[in-house]
């Protein structure tokens, strides 16, 4: 799915990354867990979560992911917007929760990233 | 960061300070540019990666302050990650998926999920715990570029 695709659905608004619209990401995983993240995300994956400290952006880095949506209408400091936009992610923020933010993504297919064992 | 060429390859350094969250990852982040600038394969760079930055969360989180060393070699890059610190009582313990001792303040971060330690683990090819509990841990991994 594009980047743009992921916005539009999820009635979004860029903070960062506009640039990155036609990108695309090949699944997603909704987590407020870095530590999870860290465990089980594979690059190009949307990265979705209503977490908003500079670490979410360092664990994105340090993965290759190259887009997060904060969802529930959480929106970072400009600091790490700046980041984001230093490194070249896209961010997106969406006033859907989590659940509904997965559900729309996936019924539109993008689908979730496998782990261990499913 | 203080950085040396030698003959067989090029050693990193960083110190990691205690608690400081909001600069945790910059080194990681410095040794992933560096890693990009040798042209080392994107797969690598990403174990590299997520074990140096497990361990500087972890120095950050868990210790009194510490340092991660990266040697790039020809065949291998070779991570230490020395801290002073509490140590850790029982590694086995440590090892297990979920198991933390890490405060409410660093859960809010988004971390002490107890997956570091298994996680470095999964990233590396060698990997080796040392630790004394009231001086510190070590951690050594080692990633080849051929294996």
């Amino acid at each position: 799915m594009l980047i743009k695709d992921v916005k539009e659905l999820l009635d979004g608004e860029f903070l960062t990354g506009q640039e990155y619209s036609m990108c695309e990401v090949n699944g997603a995983f909704g987590c407020d867990l870095m530590s999870d993240v860290l465990a089980y995300v594979e690059d190009k994956t949307l990265l979705l979560t209503g977490l908003t400290n500079p670490q979410v952006i360092r664990t994105a880095e340090m993965l290759d992911i190259n887009a997060i949506v904060f969802v529930r209408g959480k929106v970072p400091s400009e600091e790490v917007i700046a980041m984001a936009k230093d490194i070249g992610i896209a961010l997106i923020a969406t006033k859907h929760t989590m659940y509904t933010s997965c559900g729309i993504l996936y019924n539109n297919g993008l689908k979730g990233i496998l782990i261990g064992g499913i | 960061m203080h950085s040396e060429k030698k003959d067989m390859g090029i050693k990193l350094e960083y110190e990691v300070i205690k608690e400081d969250f909001g600069r945790a990852g910059e080194a990681s982040s410095d040794i992933k540019k560096v890693l990009r600038k040798l042209g080392i394969d994107s797969a690598i760079i990403r174990r590299v990666a997520i074990a140096t930055y497990e361990a500087e969360i972890n120095i950050v989180i868990h210790s009194e302050g510490g340092k991660i060393t990266v040697y790039i070699k020809p065949d291998k890059i070779e991570i230490i990650a020395k801290d002073k610190g509490p140590g850790i009582k029982d590694i086995n313990l440590a090892m297990q998926k979920g198991f933390s001792t890490a405060s409410n303040k660093v859960r809010e971060l988004g971390f002490g999920a107890g997956m570091g330690l298994p996680n470095m683990k999964k990233s590396s090819d060698e990997f080796d715990i040392e630790s004394k509990v009231g001086i510190g841990t070590t951690l050594k991994m080692i990633i080849y570029f051929n294996k």
